[in-house]
């Protein structure tokens, strides 16, 4: 069985914070440039809820969440 | 009925008598028919008002859209193009440029380290509070300083000129409605930023303008950066202060739950900034013929996009016009959403979740001075929306 994988886009992220806020275990700002860091492309169950509203919430459509296809419902 | 549009002629000037916190009766019936509804703009021009959370969500995230002040078609003159560096009114590739070297400054991670001086700030405002005792106009003692104090450190103004420019900027920012003392206000403040720069250029020291000299950006654009700082950073904290100190008063039950479980903060402050909205709508102009929600929005038409009313969409978030502090609101519109939503939001959640719980901790008795039909609201005319004062008494110990 796979995850959902995330992936984030930098050069669309405009460094809101949106994702750092909602799931501080998935995603970090470059302390630098502010724009999305990436430190689990593939989170543990747990935080499955936190990235798909993370991904949500990102005001610039940086963050996406490839679901595997479930074959369920 | 795909012929009927549901039509709203100029923004409606009153909320429902009695509910200072609801979007007015007008915009909440037009969501009603659906979330685009014919407009007439301020000078008569035509357009369209969008107050479905969908609908406003997807304008904001389209880069058909613009932001760009001359290209607003509201009025029967055309409107200057934004001043360098006022970068809320530019499209990209302008808007980048601008806010790029300023998102490193304002990540949630730099906001959180700020926790304690506001912690600090805040603190002092209370024992002022306490130490001249009630009444207290909670706006003057308590919303207006807080961000104030907390601005000055982020622009590095020197301790000494603190004074006499948060009084200017509280003219140019505070609501102000005389146009001749609003401009005097705004040139005020532009002058003393442009002497600011200057200073920081020839000596930086520890703070965003300093270190934006570092950037490629002219001394007119810092200014202008500065100038946006300010305009969107100030009023609209102060007013979510003193308004969500009022509608917590105003929710008891809510206001209780909250005190004794300060864990409750952080839905508390989305949930507030949910509800009351206090920068109410924004404008947005079709740079090419799009189709939404059925219409076709026409090139060159500016639609009008009420956050506030967005905020209220029964079908986002349900029994909307409740505050419910324990709710989920994350994902409301109170700080826009696409490229300019607010670049200093984890600033203000950062003021807001400090200061809100500080003040209810501090004053257990804390109430309205004056019967809440008499608290002195803002027009609806005002960009942001808040209380010009808010009145507030609380017990004190017998000594
Ligand atoms: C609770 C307080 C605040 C509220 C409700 C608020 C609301 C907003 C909203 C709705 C926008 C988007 C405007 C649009 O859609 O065109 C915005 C943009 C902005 N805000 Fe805030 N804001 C707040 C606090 C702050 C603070 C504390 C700062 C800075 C110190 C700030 C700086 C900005 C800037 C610079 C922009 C322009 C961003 C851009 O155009 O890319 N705001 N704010
Ligand atoms: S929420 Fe989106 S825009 Fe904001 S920092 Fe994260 S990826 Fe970037």
């Amino acid at each position: 069985m796979s995850r959902p994988r995330l992936r984030v886009d930098r050069e669309r992220c405009i460094g809101a914070g949106m994702c750092a806020l909602t799931a501080p275990e998935v995603f970090d700002q470059d302390p630098d440039d502010g724009r999305v860091l990436l430190l689990r492309a593939e989170p543990p169950t747990a935080l499955h809820a936190a990235a798909r509203l993370a991904a949500g919430v990102c005001p610039s459509g940086a963050v996406t969440l490839d679901e595997p296809e479930s074959g369920g419902v | 009925m795909g012929e009927s549009v549901h039509a709203v002629t100029t923004l409606p000037t009153a909320r429902p008598p009695g509910c200072p916190f609801d979007p007015p009766a007008e915009l909440t019936e037009a969501q009603r028919h659906g979330p685009i509804s014919r407009f007439t703009h301020f000078g008569g021009n035509p357009g369209w008002l969008i107050t479905g959370y969908d609908l406003v969500r997807a304008v904001l995230a389209d880069p058909r859209f613009s932001s760009r002040r001359e290209l607003m078609n509201v009025v029967d003159y055309p409107l200057p193009p934004a001043p360098p560096g006022e970068f809320l009114l530019t499209d990209e590739p302008q808007h980048g440029r601008y806010r790029k070297p300023l998102v490193g400054r304002f990540t949630v991670r730099r906001m959180r380290l700020l926790t304690e001086r506001v912690e600090q700030i805040t603190t002092a405002c209370l024992d002022a509070m306490e130490e001249a005792g009630p009444p207290a106009d909670l706006v003057t003692s308590f919303a207006k300083p807080i961000p104030a104090i907390v601005i000055c450190e982020l622009l590095g103004v020197p301790y000494e000129d603190r004074g006499a420019f948060q009084e200017q900027i509280d003219a140019f920012v505070g609501g102000e409605t005389d146009e001749n003392k609003l401009l005097a206000a705004y040139t005020a403040t532009q002058d003393y930023l442009a002497e600011l720069v200057a200073a920081k250029r020839a000596d930086p020291t520890d703070d965003v303008l300093s270190e934006l000299t570092g950037s490629d950006l002219t001394d007119e654009e810092l200014r202008g950066v500065a100038l946006v700082l300010l305009a969107a950073g100030l009023d609209t904290t102060a007013n979510m202060l003193s308004l969500g100190t009022f509608a917590l008063l105003e929710n008891p039950a809510q206001l209780a739950a909250l005190r004794a479980d300060p864990a409750l903060a952080d839905r508390a402050v989305e949930e507030l900034l949910r509800y009351l909205s206090v920068a109410k709508s924004f404008m947005r102009t079709a740079l090419e013929d799009v189709e939404l929600g059925g219409r076709t929005i026409e090139a060159g038409t500016t639609v009008v996009l009420s956050y506030h009313t967005a905020n209220r969409d029964p079908g986002r978030f349900a029994d909307p016009h409740t505050l419910d502090i324990r709710r989920q609101s994350t994902g409301h519109l109170a700080f826009g959403h696409g490229i300019h939503q607010c670049l200093g939001q984890q600033l203000a959640r950062v003021e807001l979740r400090v200061a809100l719980p500080a003040l209810i901790g501090r004053f257990p008795t804390l109430r309205l001075a004056v019967p809440a039909g008499e608290v002195d609201l803002r027009p609806e005319t005002a960009d942001v929306y808040g209380v010009r004062s808010l009145p507030v008494a609380w017990d004190t110990e017998p000594s």
